[in-house]
C-alpha cells in the first residue's frame, strides 16, 4: 500500500491542530475576560491600580473594563455592599449575558470585612453566586491578578 | 471669643433669649432652646458674620432625659471664629429647621432624622437619606442593635402603584395605534 | 405645530455608572440635553462606621475611620486623632507633628492624583489616569515602607505614631520630591492649555464664594470661587503655623478654576513636604510620653513590671478619655474634615461623627448643574472630587 500523502500536492504539511470543542471554547473564554466596572469603595481604587501600567491586567486578557454589564463577562465586586445597593447589584448581575463569573474582591465583599453591622451585607454571595474570593483590605493588585488567574484555571476546567 | 461674650452679643438680637454657656475644650459652646434656634441662627449669620454652617449632628444620651442633643457647628471666615450650638431635645421632641437661614442644613437634618428619628419642623423633604427608603428604625439610636440578622434584599421595590402601572400600560397602548 | 406635545425625559444615572465616582444615583430630568432638575440619591455605600465605632475602643476606631474617605485616609485618621488628643489634653513633640504634616501632605498629593486621573478620564483624556496612577504608586510605596500597607497604614495613632520611621525613608521621599515637579508639568502640559479641555470646563458649573458658603462648601471648591479659607492657615494644627506656603485661589469658580487650584495645591504640598522632610531626623521620638495612652517600648515590657502592666492595660481594656466633646478640623484634600467626638469618660467613644465635605458637595450639586448639559454633570462631579465613602460613611 502506498504511503498516505499528507501533503495533498503542496510542499509542506497542512497546518491542522486537533482538539476538543470544550478545550478551545474554554481557552477562548478564559483568555479574554472583560470585567464590568463595579467598583464600590476602596477596593475600586486598587482595581484601578491593577488596570494601570504597573500591574497591567491587560496582559491577562482583561483588556477593557466595560461600562455596560451587557458587554462584559466578569463582575468584580470591589468594595463593601450596603443593603441599599444589593438590589442594584443583583440587577447588574442579571443583565450580564451567560457565561458570566463573579470575583468577590476584598474582605468586605467576601464576608463583610471589618463592618459587621446593620448596613453591610455580610458577603456578596448572599446576592450573587461567587466563583473566586480574593481576601485583603484592600487586596494588593497582585492578589487580584492571582484571583483572575485562578478564575482562568477554573474556566479551563469547566464543562460545556 | 468665648461663650459668654457671644451670649452678650446675641442676647439683644434675639427676643426672649435664654442661652446657656457650656464648658468645652476647643471653642465656644452654647445651649440654645429649640424655640429660639432660627432667630439665633439668623442673628449669627447676619450680624455676627457666621457665614458657614459646617455641620449638624446629634448625639443620643439614652438613659438621660433630655435624650438627644442636636449639635450645630458654625464657622465665621471673616472673624476666624468657630461656634457650637447645642439644642436639647426630648425623646419625641422636634426641632425647627434652619434651612431657611443656611441652605446647607437640608441634607444634614435629613440625615439626623434618618439616623435618630428627630423630626425637624418645617423641613420640606424629610425622608430617608442613607438607609433604604422602606427601612424601619433609626440606626444610630442607642437602643438599635449594631448587628442585625436580615437577608439581603435582591429586588428593588416597585416604585409605582398598581393603578399607576395599569394607567401607564393603557396610555402606551393608546399611543401605539397611531 | 401647536399640537406637538413635548415633555421632559427622565433619565437615571444609576448607582453603577462609570462616571459617578462611586455609587451615586442621579435622576436627571432633561429637556433635550438641557438639565431641568437633578435629584441625587446617596446612601448606597452607607457603612454604619459611626455606629460600629461606638463598639470599639478608642485606638481601634482608627482603621474604621480611615476607610471613610478612602482616598485621603491619613487625613481622616489625623482628624480623629487630633480630636481625641484635644480631649485628652495631649501635646505632641515637634518631630511627631512634622511627620504628621509630611504624611498629610503626601496624602493630599495622592488624593489629587486620583482626582486628576479620574477627572481627565471622564472628560475624555483617558491617558491621564495612567500617568497619575503611575506617580501614585510611588506614594503607595512610601506608605508600604512605613506601615507595610499601601492604602490604610493606620500609622497616625492617638498619642503619636505607631512606630519610628524605617531606614531608607528619607531617601525614598526625597526621590519622590525630586521627581514630582517635572511630573506636574507633564500633567499640566496635557490639560491646562488643551483646547478641548478648556472648552469642556470653562464657564461650566460655576460656584461663587457666597454660594459655596451658603451650602457649607469650604475647601478647594470655595477657594476656586475666591475664598482664602484654609484650615491650615486659619486654625493651624499640628505645627502648620511654622511652615511657609501659600494657599492657591482663583476667582472664576468654574471647573477650570478648580482644576487650577488643585494643581497649584499639589505644588504647595510639595513645598511643605520638602520643609517637613528637612526637619525630621531619621530616628527619634515618635509618640508623646503619656504612658496611659502610648504603649511602652517592648524591651521595657519584658523587663519592668510597670511597663508590663501598662502594656497590658492599654491593649486589653484601652485608655479612657475624659468626658466632653471636641471637634478639631483639618484641611483634607476635599475640604474641611473634622471628627466630632463625644466621650462619656469610658474606654469607648460615645459618638463619633465625621464631617464629610463630599456630602455637602453632592447636596449642592442640583443648584450647580441646573440649566447645563448632561456632559457638564460629569465634569462638575469630577471637579468637586466627591468620594462616596466620605459622603455616605
Amino acid at each position: 500500500m502506498a504511503q498516505a500523502d499528507h501533503t495533498h500536492g503542496l510542499d509542506h504539511e497542512l497546518p491542522i491542530l486537533t482538539s476538543t470543542v470544550e478545550k478551545v471554547v474554554n481557552w477562548a473564554r478564559q483568555s479574554a475576560i472583560w470585567p464590568a466596572q463595579f467598583g464600590l469603595a476602596c477596593c475600586a481604587i486598587e482595581m484601578m491600580a491593577m488596570v494601570a501600567s504597573r500591574y497591567d491586567v491587560a496582559r491577562f486578557g482583561a483588556e477593557v473594563f466595560r461600562g455596560s454589564p451587557r458587554q462584559s463577562d466578569l463582575m468584580i465586586v470591589a468594595g463593601r455592599l450596603s443593603r441599599k445597593m444589593a438590589p442594584a447589584m443583583r440587577r447588574v448581575y442579571d443583565q450580564m449575558p451567560e457565561p458570566k463569573w463573579v470575583i468577590s474582591m476584598g474582605a468586605c465583599a467576601s464576608v463583610g470585612g471589618v463592618f459587621d453591622n446593620y448596613a453591610i451585607v455580610q458577603g456578596v454571595d448572599q446576592v450573587v453566586p461567587v466563583d473566586v474570593f480574593v481576601p485583603g483590605c484592600p487586596p494588593r493588585p497582585e492578589s487580584l491578578i492571582y484571583g483572575i488567574v485562578q478564575l482562568q484555571q477554573k474556566i479551563a476546567r469547566s464543562r460545556m | 471669643m468665648d461663650a459668654q461674650a457671644i451670649i452678650d452679643k446675641l442676647t439683644p438680637l434675639v427676643p426672649g433669649a435664654a442661652f446657656e454657656a457650656a464648658s468645652s475644650v476647643d471653642f465656644a459652646t452654647l445651649y440654645v432652646p429649640a424655640g429660639q434656634l432660627i432667630a439665633a441662627c439668623q442673628a449669627l449669620r447676619d450680624s455676627l458674620n457666621f457665614e458657614v454652617l459646617v455641620e449638624v449632628t446629634a448625639a443620643d444620651y439614652l438613659p438621660r432625659a433630655p435624650r438627644y442633643e442636636v449639635v450645630y457647628h458654625l464657622l465665621s471666615v471673616s472673624k476666624r471664629l468657630r461656634l457650637r450650638l447645642k439644642v436639647r431635645v426630648m425623646a419625641d421632641g422636634t426641632v425647627p429647621t434652619v434651612q431657611s437661614v443656611y441652605p446647607a442644613a437640608g441634607w444634614l437634618e435629613r440625615e439626623v432624622w434618618d439616623m435618630f428619628g428627630i423630626v425637624f419642623d418645617g423641613h420640606p423633604d424629610l425622608r430617608r437619606l442613607l438607609m433604604p427608603e422602606d427601612w424601619e428604625g433609626h440606626p444610630q439610636r442607642k437602643d438599635y442593635p449594631v448587628q442585625i440578622q436580615k437577608a439581603a434584599q435582591t429586588y428593588a421595590p416597585l416604585e409605582v402603584s398598581q393603578e399607576q402601572f395599569q394607567a401607564n400600560l393603557e396610555r402606551d397602548r393608546v399611543k401605539r395605534t397611531h | 405645530m401647536s399640537d406637538i406635545r413635548t415633555e421632559t425625559m427622565t433619565v437615571n444615572m444609576g448607582p453603577q455608572h462609570p462616571s459617578t465616582h462611586g455609587v451615586l444615583r442621579l435622576v436627571l430630568e432633561l429637556d433635550g440635553e438641557i438639565i431641568q432638575s437633578v435629584i441625587p440619591t446617596i446612601g448606597y455605600l452607607h457603612t454604619g462606621i459611626e455606629k460600629t465605632a461606638e463598639q470599639k475602643k478608642w485606638q481601634q476606631v482608627i482603621p474604621l475611620v480611615e476607610r471613610m474617605d478612602y482616598l485621603g485616609a491619613q487625613s481622616n485618621s489625623l482628624a480623629y486623632a487630633l480630636s481625641v488628643e484635644k480631649l485628652l489634653g495631649l501635646e505632641m513633640p515637634q518631630r511627631v507633628k512634622d511627620i504628621r504634616v509630611l504624611l498629610a501632605e503626601l496624602q493630599r498629593i495622592a488624593s489629587h492624583l486620583i482626582w486628576i486621573g479620574t477627572h481627565g478620564l471622564e472628560i475624555g483624556a483617558v491617558s491621564m489616569l495612567f500617568y497619575a496612577v503611575r506617580e501614585r504608586e510611588l506614594l503607595l510605596n512610601i506608605n508600604e515602607l512605613i506601615a507595610g500597607f499601601r492604602f490604610f497604614p493606620s500609622y497616625i495613632r492617638i498619642g503619636g505614631l505607631r512606630e519610628d520611621l524605617p531606614r531608607g525613608f528619607h531617601a525614598q521621599v526625597q526621590e519622590f520630591l525630586d521627581r514630582f515637579p517635572g511630573k506636574i508639568d507633564e500633567f499640566e502640559g496635557l490639560l491646562t492649555k488643551n483646547d478641548v479641555y478648556k472648552r469642556r470646563t470653562q464657564n461650566v458649573g460655576v460656584i461663587t464664594r457666597e454660594h459655596a458658603y451658603a451650602w457649607g462648601l469650604v475647601g478647594p471648591i470655595a477657594r476656586a470661587g475666591g475664598s482664602d479659607y484654609d484650615v491650615r492657615k486659619y486654625f493651624p494644627y499640628s505645627g502648620y503655623e511654622t511652615y511657609d506656603f501659600k494657599v492657591p485661589t482663583a476667582t472664576e469658580g468654574d471647573v477650570y478654576a478648580r482644576y487650577r487650584v488643585r494643581v497649584a495645591e499639589m505644588r504647595e504640598s510639595l513645598k511643605i513636604a520638602k520643609q517637613a522632610l528637612d526637619r525630621i531626623s531619621p530616628t527619634g521620638v515618635f509618640a508623646c510620653d503619656d504612658t496611659r495612652v502610648v504603649p511602652p517600648p517592648k524591651d521595657k515590657v519584658y523587663s519592668e513590671m510597670e511597663a508590663l502592666i501598662q502594656h497590658f492595660l492599654i491593649y486589653s481594656q484601652g485608655f479612657t478619655v475624659p468626658a466632653g466633646d471636641a471637634y478639631v478640623p483639618v484641611e483634607g484634600p476635599r475640604g474641611e474634615h473634622g471628627c466630632y467626638i463625644v466621650s462619656d469618660g469610658t474606654n469607648r467613644p460615645w459618638r463619633v461623627k465625621m464631617r464629610a465635605p463630599s456630602f455637602m458637595a453632592i447636596q449642592a450639586l442640583p443648584t450647580v448643574v441646573q440649566g447645563g448639559l448632561i456632559a457638564d454633570v460629569v465634569a462638575v462631579i469630577g471637579s468637586t472630587d466627591v468620594v462616596m465613602g466620605d459622603c455616605d460613611r
